[in-house]
């Protein structure tokens, strides 16, 4: 099915698309019908700048997405909180 | 045998009188035929959707798919357009049946035109098939696998899109309607639930469902991909366009 569901997040940093790096401003985050991944559906994030075009995309498995979330926080945890902002 | 085909990315005027683009195939020949609206699905304009426009122009019928998206990234890539559109949240009815109306009256425009024409969509646009068939000029409808005709999404998913419930009686043409027997949107109860209301209310209407098959059986590029689903639902599709368009 189309899930329609899409989360949104406002970001801070940067991300390399087909033309270099480039800031980015929001996430949209989903889990539905990839286009490349061999799955059903996957947990698609699209990092963005508001730009059409301007996107870097990976389409995960569930699993893998929560194995990334996991990672995430690990990465995070493991250096000193003042480093963090 | 004549089995030229043409299929080029054209312009239409959709929506608002919008310039949008659209995918347009169909046979050399000159001789008379029918229309097809393809609506694509919700992953957008993509090459498989460009696939089946080209499949429907070999069965000898000119076929029209707007891209939904092109608003939202003129000129982008489907996948990258895809993103945008539901970045910018989705495709609203409105917008939706001003686009298909546009590919109705090019392809009732064209030389070679019959004045018949019938809209398909899948998944997504299958209920936007629906949604076309309930509002629009059509001598036929094809639903493959859509969700929210008759049911609402769960209220915590907060989705935009409503069900068509009020808009069945509308219903102007003939529906045809394919389901996999392992789809939860539309869930096998979901379709009876359509076909309890076209029923009651006399609406002409040929239901296929397939055990085996989930959602987005048709889609070859997939691994919901289920060929002998597909093999038959395009027999049973290549009968009614014969029937309702021909």
């Amino acid at each position: 099915m189309c899930t329609y569901t899409t989360e949104f997040a406002e970001i801070t940093g940067s991300g390399k698309g087909r033309d270099g790096w480039f800031a980015l401003s929001s996430a949209t985050v989903y889990y539905d019908h990839p286009v490349h991944a061999p799955a059903e559906h996957t947990l698609n994030i699209d990092f963005t700048d508001g730009r059409p075009g301007h996107r870097v995309a990976v389409e995960l498995t569930a699993t893998s997405a929560r194995e990334l979330v996991a990672a995430i926080e690990r990465a995070l945890g493991s250096v000193p909180a003042e480093l963090l902002t | 045998m004549d089995d030229g085909m043409r299929a080029a990315t054209i312009r239409i005027a959709g929506a608002g009188g919008d310039q949008i683009e659209a995918y347009a195939a169909g046979p050399a020949g000159t001789g008379r035929r029918g229309g097809v609206v393809l609506i694509h699905h919700m992953p957008g304009y993509d090459r498989w959707s460009k696939e089946v426009a080209r499949r429907f122009a070999v069965d000898g019928y000119d076929v029209v798919m707007p891209n939904l998206y092109h608003r939202d990234a003129p000129g982008a890539d489907p996948d990258d357009a895809a993103a945008a559109g539901r970045a910018n949240g989705g495709v609203p009815d409105e917008r939706l049946l001003g686009d298909v109306a546009g590919a109705i009256d090019h392809l009732r425009g064209l030389d070679t035109a019959n004045g018949k024409v019938a809209v398909i969509g899948h998944c997504s646009g299958g209920r936007q098939a629906v949604l076309a068939a309930c509002n629009l000029d059509l001598q036929g409808a094809v639903d493959c696998y859509g969700a929210f005709v008759v049911n609402d999404a769960p209220p915590e998913r907060q989705l935009p899109m409503k069900n068509l419930v009020d808009q069945l009686p509308n219903l102007r043409c003939p529906l045809l309607g394919m389901f996999g027997n392992e789809d939860a949107y539309p869930s096998p109860e979901h379709v009876d639930l359509l076909e309890k209301i076209l029923t009651e209310r006399e609406l002409e209407h040929e239901f296929h469902r397939y055990d085996g098959a989930g959602h987005g059986f048709f889609g070859a590029d997939r691994p919901s991909y289920r060929p002998e689903a597909a093999v038959d639902g395009y027999q049973h599709i290549a009968a009614f366009f014969a029937r309702t368009i021909g």
